[in-house]
C-alpha cells in the first residue's frame, strides 16, 4: 500500500526548518523566530493528525514507512508508530513548539540557537519514530551535542559553572550511551546468525521468539541498555546530571530535557527491552523496582532541601521517574500503561514548570525561592500555570498526571505491594515541596521590588496556555491518551504473557 | 414530568457549577456583579433540581436497597475500568439538596460580605468549583470517581483557605489543610488500591454485591486493614484525631468559606464516604469499633479544646470537630440514619452560626477575639436571634433541629456501648457549655464603646432567617416523616424519643448553659480564678494539647532534616567523590597514553609493526570465519 509518508514529513519539516534557517542572515531575529514557529506549528499539525487518524480499533504500528539502506549490515530506514511512541511524538511537538517560544527572548545569536533548538527536537522525533535500531542510535545520539553547546553558550549558572553542568550532562549521557552500544552490538551479534543479521526492531523482537537468544545473553545486554537508558531517565544512582544540566541549560533545553529527552530513557526501556528482551527485564525488573522507590523517596527528600526553583524540579523530575520505573518494573498491561502515560503527562508538567521557572527568571532576575514572594500579586497569569504544573505534579485528579499514576499503582500494587507502598508515600513529601515552593513563590505580602514585573504577555503567554490546556484536557478525558497506549501495550503484552512470563 | 426530567439528568447538577466556574474564572472575573449573578443563577438551577431529585427519590420508590444509577466509561484499559456517573439513592438525594442548598445560601451571603473586594470574582469562581466538585463527589458511583473529586473539593478548599494570599497565615493555613489531609488521603488511595486488587472492582454495586461472599471465604483480618487504610481519608478530611490540626488553622478562609467548607459540607465528605462505603465496613466489627472510638474521643478531645479557646470562628471550628466526632460514632455503632440526620441538621445550624459569626466579623472588622465583643444584641438583633436559634439547636433543646438528630445518635450509642455513651453526654455537656459561653460574651453583657456594629445587610440577612427557620425546623419535620425509612443501611430501624436518653440530654445540656450564664453572664464565678486555679488544665487546652508544636517540630527535624542530610551527602560524597575520582580518571590514562606519543617515528614504527603480526595471528588461528578459508587455501 503506497500512502503518504507521513512522519518522513513529520521528521523532516524541522530538518527544513534548519536549512532555511542557515540561509537567513544573522541579523532577521524576528523572521528567523518566525521561522522556527512556523515550522514546529507545521509539525505539531501533522503529528495531531497522525495522533487524531491512528487507529485504536488496529492498534499496533501505524504509518509505517520501510526503505533499505545498508542492505549488507541489516540497516533500513524504517518508520513506524504504535500507542507507545505516539503519545511521546506528540509530547515532544508540544514541548517543543512551547521551548520555540519560551526562548522568544533569546537575542544572542539567535540563528545558531533556534538551528540548535531544531536539532535537538528532530534528535527527539527521530528516535521515537525510528524502527531500526541504527537509526535510533543516530537519532539518540543527535540530541546530545547541541545540548552541550546550548548550555555552554545560553546557558546561566548558580551552584556550579554552566561549563561544569554541562560536562557532566554529557559525559554521563556519553557514558551511558557508550554501554547502550555496547549492549545493541552485542544483540545485534547475538540475534541471528551471520548474514541475517538486522537492525530492524520488529525483526529482532523475533529473535526472542525463536529461540535465538538465550535468558543469559538477554540479561546482560538488557543491563548495558539500562546503564544507558537509565542515565538518560535519570534512574538512581545514575541522576546527578540532572539537576544541574536542567539549572544551567536555557529555558527551552531544560523544557526538551526533562519533558522529552528523558523520556526517550523510558522509551527505550519498553521498545528495546521490554519487546526485544523479554528475559532479561523479567531478570532485572525487582532490581529496577527497588531502584524505583529510592528515585522517588531520595530526589523527593533532597527536593525539600533545594532553595534554587530550577533545583526542586529538577529533583522532582528525578523523583516522578520513579513511579515511570516502577510501572515498567511490574510488567503488567496496568502498570506499564501508567508507565507511558506517566512519561507523557510529567513531560508536559515539567516543560510548563521550566517554562514558568524561565518567566520568572526572565523578570525577578532570581531562582532563589527565599528571594521570591508574593508573585501571584504582580504575575497572575504566571502564578496559574505555576499552580496548574504544580498540581498536576502532586497528582491532582482533573489534571493529567493523575490517571497516569493511578493506573502505574494500581499494575504495581499487584506486583509489589510493598515497594508500591513506599513509593506511594512519595505523594506525601511531594505535595509538601510542591507546596512550599508554591506558598513562598506565588503568595505571602506584595513585594515592591517586584512591581515592575509585568506578567506574562504575546509570545510568553504560549507555552502557558498550550501546556496547560493539555494539562486540563488530558486530565479530564484521560482516555484519549490511555486508550491510544493501550492498544498497543494489550497485545504485546498478550504475547509475552503467553511466552516470557 | 419535572422529577423524572430532574432524576435522568441529575449529571446535570455538578455540571451547571462546573459552567458557572468556567464563565466567571475566564471571562467575568472583572466584573463583580456578572460574577455573581451567573454563579448564583447556576446554583439556584443546581438546587431546584436537587429538590427535583429529592422528590424523585420519595415519588419513584427509590430506596437504598435499589439506587437509580446511571454511568458512562471514563478510563477503560485491559483489567481496569473506571466509571463516571450519578448514583442516586435517599442519601446522595439529601445530600444533593444540603449542598446545594448551602452553596446557594453561602453565595447570597457572600454577595454581601465579599462586596468591594478586590478577588470578587475570583471568590466567586472558586465557590463554584467548590460546589460542583461536591456535587460531583456525593453523586460517585464507584472509588475512583469519589477519590477524584475528594481531592477537588480539597484542591477548592486549599485555594479558598488561602484566599487572602497576601497573609502569610492564610498562605501557611492552606498549605496545612493541603498536606495534612494528603497523609490520610495517602491511606485512602492505598485502601482503594488493595480493593482493586481484591476484588477486581471499584464500583460502589458490584462491591457491595462481592463483599459478604468475600468475608465468608477469607474472614475478615485483611479486609480490616483495608477498611482503616480507607478510613484514613475520613479522618484527615473530616478533621478526626490525630489529623484534626489542619481544620482551626482553615479559619484563615474568609467567614462564607469556613461555613460552606468547613462547617456544612466539605468536611461531612469524610462522614459521607463512611457511609457510602458501610456495605465494606459493617461487616467488619473491628473497623467499626475503630470507627466509635476515634469518633467519640474526637467529639470530647476537640470539645475540651474549645473551652478556652477566645477567637470565635476557631470555637466554632472545634465545635464542628466534636460534631465530626459525633457523626462518624453514629456510624461507627452502625447508625448510618442517625449519623446522616446529624450531618443534615449540622449543616444548618453551623453554617447558620457560621454566617451569624461572620456578620459578627463584618460589623467589627480586624477583630476576633469574642472578649473583645460584647453586647451586640442591641445593633445586631437578626444576628443575636439567629446565633442564639444555632446555639440551642447544637446544645440539643428541643424543639431545634439539634435536638432530634442527637437524641438519635446518643440512642444508638446507649443501645451499644455504656463507655462510649458516657463520653457522649459528657461531650453534649460541654458542648452546650461553650456555646453559651459563645453567645453570652458575645451579644450579652456591656457593649464596647470602641465598637460601631451594624447590622448585616439584607443579603447577608436573607441567608441567615432560612437557615434559621432551617434550623428550628430541621429536625422535627424529617423525624415526624419518617427520615429513617429513607435514609439508613440494611433495614430501617423505628426508634422514637426514648424519654430518658432524651431527658438525660435536655437536662445536662440546660445545666451547662446555666453554668455558662454564672460565669460570663452574671459573674458569679469568675473565669480568670477557675483558669488561674486549673491552670494547667487550662494552658494544656489553650495551646491545644500542645499537637500542633509537635508536629511542627516533627516535620522540621527529621523531614526537613533528613532531606538536607541527603543533600549534604549528595554534595560531599556522590559531587565529590565519585564524579572527582571519575573525571580525574581520564587524565592520568591520558598521562600515560601521552608519554607514548613522542614523535619518535622509529618507534611509530615498531608498534605498527607489531600491532599488524598480532591482527595477522588474530585474524589466523582465532576466527572461525577465517580459519575456514584458510583452510580452502591450503
Amino acid at each position: 500500500m503506497v500512502h503518504f509518508p507521513l512522519l518522513t514529513t513529520i521528521l523532516l519539516t524541522p530538518i527544513w526548518g534548519i536549512l532555511v534557517l542557515s540561509i537567513m542572515p544573522r541579523e532577521a531575529d524576528k523572521t528567523i523566530k518566525m521561522i522556527a514557529a512556523v515550522t514546529m506549528a507545521i509539525a505539531l499539525g501533522l503529528t495531531l493528525y497522525a495522533y487524531w487518524a491512528y487507529d485504536i480499533t488496529l492498534g499496533g504500528l501505524q504509518y509505517v514507512e520501510h526503505v533499505p539502506w545498508i542492505e549488507e549490515l541489516g540497516v533500513a530506514y524504517s518508520l513506524g508508530v504504535d500507542g507507545i511512541s505516539l503519545p511521546l511524538l506528540l509530547l515532544t511537538m508540544l514541548v517543543g513548539f512551547s521551548a520555540v517560544f519560551v526562548s522568544w527572548n533569546i537575542d544572542k545569536r539567535s540563528k545558531e540557537f533556534f538551528i540548535q533548538l531544531l536539532l535537538l527536537i528532530v534528535g527527539a522525533i527521530g528516535t521515537f519514530v525510528s524502527q531500526d535500531l541504527f537509526i535510533f542510535l543516530l537519532f539518540y545520539e543527535l540530541g546530545i551535542v547541541p545540548t552541550y553547546i546550548m548550555m555552554v553558550v545560553w546557558g546561566s549558572a548558580e551552584r556550579v559553572s554552566k561549563e561544569y553542568a554541562a560536562m557532566k550532562l554529557t559525559i554521563y549521557l556519553l557514558l551511558g550511551s557508550a554501554f547502550m552500544l555496547a549492549g545493541v552490538i552485542a544483540l545485534y551479534v547475538n540475534a541471528f546468525p551471520a548474514g541475517m543479521r538486522t537492525f530492524g526492531m520488529q525483526a529482532l523482537a523475533q529473535a526472542h521468539v525463536l529461540g535465538n537468544l538465550s535468558e543469559h545473553v538477554q540479561v546482560i545486554v538488557f543491563f548495558l541498555l539500562l546503564l544507558g537508558f537509565g542515565s538518560t531517565l535519570s534512574m538512581w544512582p545514575f541522576y546527578s546530571w540532572a539537576p544541574d544540566g536542567y539549572a544551567a541549560a536555557p529555558t527551552g533545553v531544560s523544557m526538551l530535557h526533562a519533558g522529552v529527552l528523558k523520556k526517550v530513557g523510558g522509551y527505550g526501556l519498553i521498545r528495546i527491552g521490554l519487546l526485544i528482551l523479554p528475559l532479561g527485564v523479567k531478570f532485572w525488573a525487582p532490581f529496577i523496582a527497588i531502584f524505583a522507590v529510592v528515585n522517588v523517596l531520595y530526589a523527593a527528600f533532597v527536593a525539600l532541601a533545594q532553595k534554587d526553583l530550577k533545583y526542586i524540579i529538577g529533583y522532582s523530575s528525578i523523583s516522578h521517574m520513579g513511579y515511570i520505573l516502577i510501572g515498567f518494573a511490574a510488567l503488567n498491561v496496568i502498570s506499564i500503561d501508567g508507565a507511558i502515560a506517566n512519561m507523557f503527562a510529567h513531560g508536559i508538567m515539567s516543560a510548563l514548570f521550566f517554562a514558568m521557572i524561565g518567566l520568572v527568571y526572565d523578570k525577578t532576575k532570581t531562582r532563589q525561592v527565599p528571594e521570591l514572594g508574593g508573585l501571584a500579586h504582580q504575575m497572575p497569569r504566571i502564578a496559574t500555570g505555576f499552580m496548574l504544573a504544580g498540581m498536576s505534579s502532586l497528582g491532582l485528579p482533573g489534571l493529567a498526571g493523575f490517571i497516569p499514576e493511578f493506573t502505574t499503582f494500581v499494575g504495581a500494587f499487584k506486583v509489589y505491594p510493598l515497594y508500591t507502598f513506599i513509593a506511594i508515600s512519595g505523594i506525601v513529601f511531594t505535595a509538601v515541596y510542591i507546596l512550599r515552593m508554591l506558598a513562598n513563590v506565588l503568595f505571602g505580602p506584595r513585594r515592591e521590588e517586584f512591581d515592575s514585573c509585568r506578567d506574562a504577555s504575546g509570545a510568553e503567554l504560549v507555552s502557558l496556555v498550550l501546556l496547560g490546556t493539555v494539562l486540563v484536557a488530558f486530565g479530564f478525558f484521560p482516555q484519549i491518551l490511555i486508550g491510544v497506549i493501550n492498544s498497543s501495550v494489550e497485545p504485546i503484552m498478550a504475547t509475552l504473557m503467553g511466552g516470557a512470563f | 414530568m419535572f422529577n423524572q426530567y430532574a432524576l435522568h439528568h441529575a449529571w446535570l447538577i455538578p455540571l451547571l457549577p462546573a459552567f458557572a466556574f468556567i464563565f466567571v474564572g475566564f471571562f467575568l472575573r472583572r466584573l463583580p456583579a456578572v460574577a455573581g449573578f451567573v454563579s448564583i443563577c447556576m446554583s439556584l438551577l443546581s438546587f431546584i433540581l436537587s429538590l427535583g431529585v429529592g422528590y424523585g427519590v420519595i415519588a419513584r420508590q427509590i430506596t437504598v436497597d435499589n439506587p437509580l444509577v446511571q454511568k458512562i466509561p471514563w478510563v477503560s484499559i485491559a483489567g481496569f475500568q473506571a466509571d463516571m456517573g450519578v448514583y442516586v439513592d435517599p442519601i446522595s438525594a439529601m445530600m444533593l439538596v444540603v449542598v446545594s442548598l448551602v452553596a446557594l445560601l453561602v453565595q447570597i451571603y457572600s454577595l454581601g460580605y465579599m462586596r468591594g473586594d478586590n478577588g470578587f470574582g475570583r471568590f466567586f469562581a472558586y465557590l463554584s468549583l467548590f460546589a460542583a466538585s461536591m456535587l460531583g463527589l456525593v453523586i460517585a458511583v464507584n472509588f475512583v470517581q469519589l477519590f477524584v473529586f475528594w481531592e477537588l473539593v480539597g484542591l477548592c478548599s486549599y485555594l479558598l483557605i488561602g484566599f487572602y494570599f497576601n497573609k502569610v497565615s492564610a498562605r501557611e493555613a492552606a498549605k496545612k489543610a493541603f498536606i495534612t489531609t494528603r497523609i490520610g488521603d495517602f491511606g485512602l488511595l492505598i485502601g482503594i488500591l488493595f480493593l482493586q486488587i481484591l476484588f477486581g472492582t471499584l464500583d460502589f454495586q458490584q462491591l457491595a454485591a462481592t463483599v459478604p461472599t468475600y468475608v465468608m471465604q477469607h474472614g475478615t483480618a485483611l479486609l480490616t486493614i483495608v477498611a482503616l487504610l480507607i478510613f484514613l481519608g475520613p479522618i484527615g478530611k473530616s478533621g478526626q484525631f490525630p489529623l484534626h490540626v489542619w481544620l482551626p488553622d482553615a479559619m484563615e478562609g474568609p467567614t462564607p468559606v469556613s461555613a460552606l467548607i468547613h462547617a456544612a459540607t466539605m468536611v461531612v465528605a469524610g462522614v459521607y464516604l463512611v457511609a457510602r462505603a458501610f456495605f465494606l465496613f459493617s461487616v467488619l466489627p473491628d473497623a467499626m469499633a475503630v470507627i466509635a472510638w476515634i469518633g467519640a474521643f474526637t467529639a470530647c478531645f476537640a470539645a475540651s479544646i474549645a473551652f478556652t479557646q477566645r477567637d470565635i470562628k476557631r470555637i466554632l471550628a472545634y465545635s464542628t470537630i466534636s460534631q465530626l466526632g459525633y457523626m462518624m460514632l453514629a456510624l461507627g455503632v452502625g447508625s448510618v440514619t442517625a449519623s446522616m440526620f446529624h450531618l443534615m441538621t449540622h449543616a444548618f445550624f453551623k453554617a447558620l452560626m457560621f454566617l451569624a459569626a461572620g456578620a459578627v466579623l463584618h460589623a467589627l472588622p480586624e477583630k476576633n477575639d469574642i472578649f473583645t465583643m460584647g453586647g451586640l444584641r442591641h445593633k445586631m438583633p437578626v444576628t443575636f436571634a439567629a446565633m442564639t436559634i444555632g446555639v440551642l439547636a447544637i446544645s440539643g433543646i428541643p424543639p431545634f433541629a439539634g435536638f432530634f438528630s442527637k437524641d438519635e445518635i446518643l440512642l444508638a450509642v446507649a443501645q451499644v456501648s455504656t463507655p462510649l455513651y458516657t463520653i457522649a453526654v459528657v461531650t453534649s455537656f460541654m458542648t452546650a457549655f461553650y456555646m453559651a459561653r459563645l453567645l453570652i460574651v458575645v451579644f450579652c453583657g456591656e457593649e464596647k464603646p470602641e465598637n460601631q456594629p451594624h447590622e448585616a445587610p439584607l443579603s447577608m440577612r436573607i441567608p441567615l432567617i432560612v437557615l434559621g427557620v432551617l434550623a428550628v425546623i430541621g429536625g422535627y419535620i424529617p423525624y415526624a416523616n419518617n427520615f429513617g425509612d429513607w435514609v439508613r443501611f440494611g433495614a430501617a430501624v423505628h426508634e422514637g424519643i426514648d424519654f430518658s436518653v432524651a431527658a438525660t440530654s435536655t437536662v445536662i445540656a440546660i445545666l451547662a448553659m446555666c453554668l455558662a450564664w454564672f460565669i460570663y453572664g452574671n459573674g458569679m464565678v469568675r473565669s480568670d480564678k477557675i483558669s488561674r486555679r486549673f491552670r494547667i488544665f487550662y494552658k494544656v487546652s489553650f495551646h491545644k494539647y500542645y499537637i500542633d508544636e509537635l508536629y511542627l517540630w516533627f516535620n522540621h527535624t527529621f523531614v526537613d532534616g533528613f532531606g538536607k542530610l541527603l543533600y549534604w551527602l549528595e554534595l560531599h560524597f556522590v559531587e565529590a567523590i565519585l564524579i572527582k575520582v571519575a573525571a580525574s580518571l581520564p587524565v592520568k590514562l591520558g598521562n600515560v597514553v601521552r608519554k607514548s606519543q613522542n614523535g619518535n617515528l622509529q618507534r611509530y614504527g615498531l608498534v605498527m609493526f607489531g600491532a599488524m603480526i598480532l591482527v595477522v595471528v588474530w585474524l589466523v588461528l582465532l576466527n572461525p570465519l577465517f580459519n575456514g578459508v584458510a583452510g580452502g587455501a591450503y
